[in-house]
Parts: structure tokens; sequence; C-alpha cells
């Protein structure tokens, strides 16, 4: 039995049989063949294990994730089919009577060297795909294993050094109980898939990979943040009494999915889902969201290998605004550019790219992109109740700007005769500048929506990726509750909603904070909602109003704040204020 | 033997994607098809062949057909460059 301590990423008990996530080991010794025939059709014999392999991957792909991310594996279905490839690693055999795995590396190792040495990066980078394949080509003809995880198909923890997003964008969450990873931090972006998918997640362990085999027992408390390897009987017993009341607790949740969100006394609120893309909305609506907060649509331009075309689009969110049922639905356009580079779409590359050339600066500046995305939301408004969002505004100009375009765009498609319906226009409150000059943006937009992930991040001055500095990440700082408070109370000034659609929203020690602060709409992962629906249920906003003005008024640090909302939700505050 | 030159207007070239569908028309028909760009000539039926040459916006290619179905292997294969947005 061995404990580890790391960082929670994602709540929830598993327990389970431990599935390593390793880079397999395929060395070989060179060697000569005799006999070609059989070893061409050991070859063969590869290949076609590899090929139905893809098959399986890809059919799966297309049906848990859509044809964009299920297209790179038809690429790599193409190049095992390729002609000329394999009748030259097959003359190599013949004539040099080199092994199957000799001539195979030398042969993909020259078209390899061919790719990297291509002038467009794209290009280049499409050496990858090829060592890919050859990789599980290779698994086969030396009888390794390779990690597929999207061909896990038994209830098992994953643990890996370091799990990457495209790792853990083939789990199926039903098959995935809980993960470990050595590496990681809590706003990594594998954690943050790890919430959207429910899945309990311990990262930032440092050595547990080094102790788990293939099958090991391993208990992952995503709560505590720890993971404990090999437990004895009486560990066992614990967390499966946890897992039993666990789920006494997730059925009296569901039976919050139809009612209202309000407070004791009565104060109304409207809990809304994030969702990254079409097929996210069975999970909103299974969890009772109220609307969609924030549909944030990269996924149309990252899966892609060209710029998504109008039509695509207006498909994508007409379905969504179709599914919501007449239920308010807010899309913020892309968010491209920075740190989120796009194969087909040159970009310099920048020093800084969270301050850099982004979303609304990107959209601004190669407006034909924007207005594409523009005329497809416009002409979806017809099926429903759309509010679009503008991301990473810094100045009321770019507001306007994008509100001259999306005008512009407008009554084009209404004199082209296009059925088009009401349509709200706000922006994401991210960066500093916007969050201090809340009032002058009130009078401009029809709602803002607070995305606490990078307020806080260029508030603190602290990159979230960044785990020697993850201690300034502090939702409950008092700098940041107070940029929260002139927000929302700019908004209600206007009359106008206040939203927040950053992790903050989901979080239930900000969550009292921000009913005091009187936040309208909360929008965060799906599986939150009926947990913050219950805790709302259980607040009295009045006391709420007192806390929230504590914190903004007397503190100096997030400690403080967090004691002061965990001691009035027990009920045992022992501080009294004027 | 059957000869068509076509402008590649897209903007990426021909990528992976549209890559994979030349190769998966081209490999329908029993006519050996190639593809000459820049003094260099591949197996149109040959994914890695094609990818290799990296063909970038406004390069202009060559595809050659030579056998029983060489008039609609061009065909097959101009409708897919159009189809995929590679020419205009």
């Amino acid at each position: 039995m061995k404990t580890f301590k790391g960082i929670s990423a994602s709540e929830g008990i598993a327990i389970g049989a431990a599935f390593r996530l390793d880079e397999p080991d395929l060395s070989f010794k060179p060697r000569k063949i005799e006999d070609v025939k059989s070893e061409i059709s050991r070859l063969d014999e590869a290949v076609q294990l590899s090929k139905a392999e893809l098959f399986n991957i890809h059919q799966k792909t297309l049906e848990d994730l859509g044809k964009y991310q299920a297209e790179v594996f038809n690429a790599h279905i193409a190049i095992l089919s390729d002609p000329e490839f394999f009748s030259k690693v097959k003359s190599q055999i013949r004539n040099n009577n080199d092994s199957a795995e000799v001539a195979l590396k030398s042969v993909s190792d020259g078209y390899i060297d061919t790719f990297e040495s291509l002038k467009d990066d794209y290009m280049r980078q499409r050496a990858e795909d090829v060592a890919d394949v050859m990789k599980r080509i290779m698994g086969h003809l030396l009888g390794v294993e390779l990690h597929d995880p999207a061909l896990i198909n038994k209830q098992v923890i994953i643990v890996a050094h370091d799990l990457k997003p495209s790792d853990a964008a083939q789990f199926v969450p039903k098959y995935v109980k809980g993960i470990a990873a050595d590496l990681g931090g809590k706003t990594s972006h594998s954690a943050i898939m790890s919430r959207t998918l429910q899945i309990p997640t311990v990262v930032g362990l440092e050595d547990v990979l080094a102790v788990v085999e293939n099958g090991t027992q391993v208990i992952i408390d995503g709560t505590k943040g720890q993971v404990i390897v090999d437990p004895n009987q009486d560990q066992v017993d614990e967390y499966q009494a946890k897992i039993k009341r666990n789920e006494v607790h997730q059925s009296e949740l569901r039976g919050l999915i139809n009612k209202k969100t309000a407070s004791l006394d009565g104060r109304e609120a409207v809990l809304a889902a994030n969702i990254s893309s079409d097929s996210d909305v069975a999970e909103a609506i299974e969890n009772g969201a109220e609307g969609i907060g924030l549909f944030r649509t990269e996924f149309l331009y990252m899966q892609s290998l060209k710029l998504p075309s109008e039509d695509d689009q207006f498909e994508v969110y007409k379905d969504v605004l179709q599914k919501m049922d007449g239920k308010p639905v807010t899309i913020r356009t892309a968010d491209i550019g920075g740190d989120k580079s796009l194969p087909y779409l040159k970009m310099p590359k920048q020093e800084n790219p969270f301050l850099g050339y982004r979303a609304i600066r990107l959209s601004l500046d190669k407006d034909e992109i924007f207005r594409t995305q523009l005329r497809a939301l416009i002409r979806a408004s017809a099926y429903g109740d759309l509010s679009i969002m503008f991301p990473m505004i810094s100045t009321t100009s770019e507001f306007d700007q994008a509100k001259l375009i999306y005008r512009t765009e407008r009554k084009k498609l209404i004199d082209e005769g296009t059925k088009v319906g009401q349509v709200k226009l706000g922006i994401m409150v991210e960066v500093p500048s916007a969050a201090l000059l809340a009032d002058q943006f009130a009078n401009k937009v029809d709602f803002m929506s607070i995305g606490t992930n990078d307020l806080i991040q260029y508030v603190m001055a602290a990159d979230r990726g960044n785990e020697k500095i993850s201690y300034l990440y502090q939702p409950y700082n008092p700098a940041v509750l107070r940029l929260i408070k002139n927000i929302i109370d700019s908004c209600h000034d206007k009359g106008i909603p206040a939203c927040m659609c950053g992790e903050m929203a989901g979080d239930p020690v900000a969550i009292p904070l921000l009913v005091g602060l009187g936040l309208n709409e909360f929008s965060m992962n799906a599986g939150a909602i009926l947990e913050s629906r219950s805790l709302i249920r259980s607040l009295d906003s009045r006391e709420m109003i007192t806390l929230a003005d504590r914190s903004v008024s007397f503190y100096g640090s997030s400690e403080e704040v967090k004691n002061d909302v965990t001691h009035t939700l027990s009920g045992d505050n022992p501080k009294t204020y004027k | 033997m059957e000869k068509h030159e076509f402008n590649i207007t897209a903007e990426t070239g021909i990528h992976a994607r549209p890559a994979t569908l030349l190769v998966q028309t081209a490999s329908k028909f029993s006519s050996d098809i190639t593809l000459e760009y820049q003094d260099k000539s591949v197996n149109l039926k040959s994914i890695m062949g094609v990818m290799s040459l990296g063909v970038g916006q406004s390069a202009s290619v060559t595809i050659t057909a030579d056998g029983d179905d060489e008039k609609e292997a061009i065909e097959a294969i101009t409708e897919t460059m159009k189809q995929e947005g590679l020419t205009e």
C-alpha cells in the first residue's frame, strides 16, 4: 500500500484496476532474414492488423466526436494503403534480406526526412502522422501492445506520466473510471477535460507511474487530491462506502433537474451550461441547464483542415438553438490565435500569445473569417433565443467595430430576404480594462459575461498553466472580487444581466459570494449544475449580501475570504462586523 | 493518355484531407495516374508521394492518366478537386 499526494483536478472517487498509458518500447535488433516470402507475409499481416484497428478507431471517433476529429484517421488508413511505400519496403526485404522491421524503419525514415524538409509548417508536421502509423505497424511486428485510449473497452483507472489532451480526447467516459498522472496542474487542458467528462482525476503526483503495473488496484480520491496504490481492505471498504453515499447524493440531485434555481428567500438565478460542441447539448439538458451560457466555437476551426464554411457553421448553431428549444443560448465568436494556432491560417510566432494577436483582435483584423461566422449566427437566430458574445474585448471601440460589422452583415442578409431573429450582443469581460470600465460598456451592450479564468490570470499577472505560481490563481482574492462587483453593479445600474462563464461560476466557495454580489446567470460545466442548484437553494441571499460586503470591504487575502465563506455556510461565524 | 493541368487556388494547398480524398479517388481506377509538380512526378495513388510534394497555394500541377479508364479517372479527379475547394 502506498499513498500519493497530488493536485485534485476533477472531484469524485473511483476504485479500479490500473491501465498504464505509457510509450511502448519499439526498439529492435537489426537482423538479416532467409525466407523472404514469409517475412513479406509477416509485414502484410502487421499492416492488415493495423488497418483493422484504425478502421475501428475511425468509426468510434466518428460516432463519439464527429467527422472533423475522425478525419486524421482516414489519412492514417490511406498511409497504410500506400502502394508505393510498401513496394519500397518489400523490395528492400527482397534485395537486402533485411528484416521487415529494418526495411520499414529505413523507408519510413526516408519519408519522414522528406516531410521535415518541406517549407510549409503544416506539411512538416505530417511527419508525425507517418511516425504514428509506423509505430502501429512496428508494434504488431514486434508483438508489443500499443496503448490506444480509444480502444479501452473495460473499466479502468488510467495512470500516465503526462496526460495529453489528444489522449484524453479519445477516452470513452464509461470505461475510464479515474485518472492519475505524474505531471499537470489544476488548470491544464487535460484537467479541464476530465472535469467536463466528470472523471475523478488527480494530477501532479510526480512518480506514481513508476510503482503501478497494469491491473494494480488503485483508489483515486479526486476530492482530496490523493491516490492510493494497492490499498488494504479497510481502505477499500471505506472508499466503497463513500461511493455508495455519493450515489445516494447523486440521486437526490437528480430530483432537482426540473426545479427552479432560487435562494431560500426566493431570489432567482439562471444556471446555464458551458459547451464546446453541438454534441454537448444533450448532457446540458440532462443536467437541468436553463440555457447555454457559453458555446465556445473554436472546435469548428480546430478540428477542420480548412476554414469552416458559413453553411457548415449555420447548421451547427441552428442545431444547438433548436435542441435548446427556446431557452437562451450565448455563442462566443471564435477565440482563435494566441496559443491556439490553426494549420491553415499562417500566423507569426508570438512572444506572448496570451497577451497577443487572438480572439476579437484577430477577428477585427481578418474580418472575412469574422463576417462568415456572424452571417452563420444571424441566420441561425431565426431558430431560437440567441445572444452573441465577443471575446477578449479591451476597449469600447473594439465593441463598436464588432457591432458595426454585425449590423452590416445583418442588413445584407435581410436585404437578401433571409429570415433572421432577435439577437442580443454582449462582451466577455476578461481583460481588466473592460472590467474597470464596465459602466461605460454597460451603455453599449445587452449583457456582460465574466470570463474568470482569464480575468484572474490577468489581474494576478500569473500564467495559470505554470505550476510554480499556481498559488497566485486566486478566485477569492478581494482584488478579483472588487472587479467582479464593479461589473455586476454596472450591469444592474443599466438594467442588463450580469453573467459569468468561467470556472468560478461553478465553484462551491465562490457561489455564495456571487449570490451575494447579485450575479444573474451562472454558466458552468454541465456536471456542476445540479450541485450548484442544490447549494443556491440552501442559501439566504440576505446573509450572502453581508458576506460579500465583508469580502470586498475588509479582507486583504484570498484565505480570509475563503474562511469567512466556510464559517458562514456552516453557521458558526464568530465574526461580526458593524 | 489523358492529361490535365490544375491551378491550385486553395490557401492551404494540397493538405492531408484533400490529398487523402484525391488518392482515394485515383485508387478507384485501373489506369496509371501521376501527379507532376516542379519537375517531380509521383503516383497519385500514393498518399505519401502526394504529401511529400508539399504543393502550396497557386501551384500549377499536371495530372496524367494512362489506361483503360483514363478519361473517367481525369473527370473524377477534376470533380474531387472542385469539391475540396482546391481549384475554382
